[in-house]
């Protein structure tokens, strides 16, 4: 039997129990007496609370005790208790039992409710992916279900239409609605060249993609199993309260029945009424609001935290947050676009470029991508290129149509040097917050190139935000000394730590930490050595898979307002589990002693009823506590 | 005389309650039965998990045939931190959890409200 008939049950059962209660003080009676009363609450006993005395008895058998132990023994005591003041003729309390164990159903068809719809949030996202996908097979276009999508496939999406999976335009372009995975509300416009996301919404024009990931490889797909994952994992403050629960059980049955041999033996009050102290004890005190506080705000924060596109992945990443007092960004494409250009060229224009092209055609550093564009933009012809050699931090050399040659920075140069005119040009250009990259053929210094990538226009915004909340904000570079102090004057970063190989990233993020808990923001695989050494790392959505496996945080979108909205709703996720916490100690450890009858001299007991009450409500106020984190306000959103 | 006599069953009562929660408790382990497309194992869930202790060679697929038989809606999910697995658990039905023993290990399983616990030991 469920738990909502078991309630649905207990409850009808109990109403007449419940009047002849109220009847009670006017001489009324229900017809039968004491004897309806008795076969009403065996009734509910048998049907409702059978459940929790099964539980028990089986945890009892594995030296366990948790709070249906507590339900059972309570109910159990004032059940038998009134069976045997009922053959005595004496004063019984058959609703106690009935109404605790009504109360307590009640709490608990509420919490099974709330956990169902908390965790159902998630699947619901796989739920928005498309049924069908149109797709390009024997040169014509069919339909055909999702799963039998493979990369590689053609597909086609029309206005209106969901995009199926994972892909790069290939022909077309459209505006696409991205907000159900990156929470990014302004749609994007998108042209050939460009991904698309799948289970996002295209709004206005046809284009053909390719399908690059299917199945439980799609970002879609990565993002439930990392919530899922996320919903399931515990804080480490959970492991105290574990411990505490695990002995929490038997302490209380002792209470109990010491508050019996006190109020029995040593004050000499009456059976009833000691029986009625006790049962209040063990009512009162059971642990299962202790129980739910963490996971239900664990589930509720990062349930929406990956609606905002912020993929937090565990409980302890959350309690990590908490402690940073300093955060460390990468520049190039944290800070900064990441889509760099060539603004200047010192020397003879054309050979430069040529030369430095042809070197930069092998290499994937992004600044590569800037001299390439320039050189397509000028239309300068492919060079033979032979014994190519990328060094770590520096630049590349090759032989170029049989000379050698090389680019890269400052660090690369060992026997040439350059001229003081040239040393003061790159100056310059750097202070323009420009990187300059040398370029040299048979030994000889050849000319400069100048590139520029700009900050993104959130990155001032979410510096500051940070700052505000009292973070030490610092930039971790590769680049130079003066560009790196440029582009943080730019968007007023505190600290600049410049010129530092990629390997040594992480040594730098150990630093810090001497200092005070660090969380690194980066993007690129060279990221992921600091991410991981971090307390808490943020991989920045355009990155690698490399990135986003040792990001403790991954962000979807590629905005660095999101660093800020990430710290500040992990820090209210593990508030509100220790607010939680507080709440369900406080019922219990303030519920016991008033139970035991401790302020009976001040007029302050607590019937078994109330003690019920109490505890369906310690529950439903902790799952309540978590839902508003749904609805708390984010002075960044 | 019978207020004497109750503080005496009190006593004794609160004497086995320390015994018979906090004293220490052998479990036993269960080692998974190998067939020859793979391996499993059945957990009955009935106030805890017996057994709770369940061992699995690496490498071989292993399942975990859950049969929950207690009615509490604490016991009716289960979650396996390490692996991300957090399933309800149909009452008085099989439910057969696959388990990724790839790599050599302990991993805790626990109820939705980590009251109740078990472990898996994979072992190479």
């Amino acid at each position: 039997m469920s738990i909502r008939n078991r309630f649905i049950f207990s409850l009808i059962v109990s109403i007449p129990i419940l009047i002849n209660m109220m009847m009670m003080p006017f001489g009324y009676e229900i017809p039968g007496g004491v004897w309806s009363q008795f076969l009403l609450t065996t009734a509910i006993m048998l049907v409702s609370g059978r459940g929790f005395i099964q539980t028990a008895w089986a945890s009892f058998k594995h030296h366990h005790a948790n709070m249906d132990t507590l339900v059972a023994i309570g109910t159990l005591t004032a059940y038998l208790y009134s069976v045997y003041a009922m053959l005595n003729n004496q004063g019984v309390f058959f609703e106690d039992a009935a109404v605790v164990i009504t109360l307590i159903l009640l709490g608990q068809v509420f919490e099974e409710n709330m956990k169902h719809s908390a965790s159902g949030a998630v699947d619901k996202l796989l739920n928005l992916q498309a049924k069908n996908a149109e797709v390009l097979r024997d040169g014509k276009m069919v339909t055909i279900p999702l799963s039998e999508v493979v990369v590689g496939d053609i597909l086609r999406v029309k206005p209106g239409q969901k995009i199926a999976v994972d892909g790069v335009i290939t022909e077309g372009n459209s505006t696409i609605d991205e907000s159900m995975v990156t929470g990014e509300s302004m749609p994007t416009e998108k042209k050939v060249g460009d991904a698309v996301i799948g289970s996002t919404m295209n709004s206005n024009g046809t284009f053909m993609f390719k399908a690059s990931k299917v199945g439980d490889d799609t970002l879609l797909a990565q993002i439930v199993e990392m919530v899922k994952k996320a919903q399931s994992s515990h804080a480490p403050i959970q492991k105290v309260v574990d411990k505490v629960a695990d002995i929490f059980v038997p302490v209380v049955l002792i209470i109990a029945i010491l508050t019996f041999v006190v109020w029995y033996s040593i004050v000499g009050a009456s059976a009833v009424s000691t029986m009625l102290f006790t049962v209040s004890v063990i009512i009162i005190a059971c642990p299962c609001a202790l129980g739910i506080a963490t996971p239900t705000a664990l589930m509720v924060g990062t349930g929406r935290s990956a609606k905002m596109g912020i993929l937090i992945k565990n409980g302890e990443v959350l309690e990590a947050v908490n402690t940073v007092k300093t955060v460390v960004f990468d520049k190039t494409g944290t800070i900064t676009v990441g889509k760099p250009k060539v603004t200047d060229i010192i020397g003879d224009e054309n050979q430069v470029l040529k030369i430095a092209a042809a070197l930069e055609s092998a290499s994937e550093h992004p600044l590569a991508t800037a001299i390439l564009d320039k050189a397509n933009e000028k239309n300068i012809e492919d060079t033979n290129l032979q014994n190519f050699q990328a060094i770590e931090g520096k630049g590349v050399r090759a032989q170029v149509d049989g000379q050698s040659a090389f680019v890269g920075n400052a660090k690369l140069l060992e026997d040439s040097k350059l001229s003081a005119e040239l040393q003061a040009q790159m100056t310059q250009l750097q202070n323009e917050a420009k990187t300059v990259v040398v370029v040299g053929l048979n030994g000889d210094i050849i000319g400069l190139i100048a590139i520029q990538d700009v900050p993104k226009p959130s990155s001032a915004v979410a510096i500051a935000a940070l700052k505000k909340a009292g973070m030490r904000t610092v930039m971790l570079t590769g680049d130079n000394q003066r560009v790196a102090q440029a582009i943080a004057d730019q968007v007023k970063i505190d600290e600049v730590i410049a010129d530092v190989l990629p390997g040594d990233k992480a040594d730098h993020i150990k630093k810090l930490q001497e200092q005070a808990p660090v969380a690194f923001v980066g993007d690129g695989i060279n990221d992921a050595p600091a991410l991981t050494t971090a307390n808490v790392g943020i991989a920045m959505g355009s990155g690698t898979d490399i990135a986003i496996e040792s990001g403790g945080i991954v962000l979807v979108k590629n905005d660095l307002m999101d660093v800020v909205r990430a710290l500040e709703l992990s820090k209210k996720t593990f508030n509100r589990i220790k607010l939680n916490l507080f709440w369900a100690f406080i019922y219990n450890s303030l519920g016991i002693p008033v139970a035991a009858g401790v302020f009976f001299g001040l007029g302050l007991v607590l019937s078994p009823e109330l003690a019920g009450l109490g505890m369906a409500l310690s529950s439903l106020s902790v799952v309540a506590s978590s839902l508003l984190l749904n609805k708390t306000k984010l002075a960044t959103a | 005389m019978d207020k004497i006599l109750v503080a005496v069953i009190a006593v004794l009562l609160i004497g086995f309650i320390v015994w018979w929660f906090f004293g220490k408790h052998v479990t036993k382990a269960v080692t998974a039965d190998v067939e020859s497309d793979g391996q499993s194992v059945d957990v009955v869930v009935s106030g805890g998990y017996s057994p709770a202790t369940v061992v699995l060679k690496q490498g071989i697929p292993a399942k975990i045939n859950f049969n929950r038989i207690d009615p509490s809606s604490c016991l009716e999910q289960v979650v396996f931190e390490k692996f991300g697995i957090n399933e309800y658990l149909p009452q008085n039905e099989n439910h057969s959890i696959e388990i990724d023993t790839s790599k050599a290990g302990e991993y805790d399983f626990a109820c939705g409200m980590n009251m109740f616990h078990g472990k898996v030991v994979v072992k190479s």
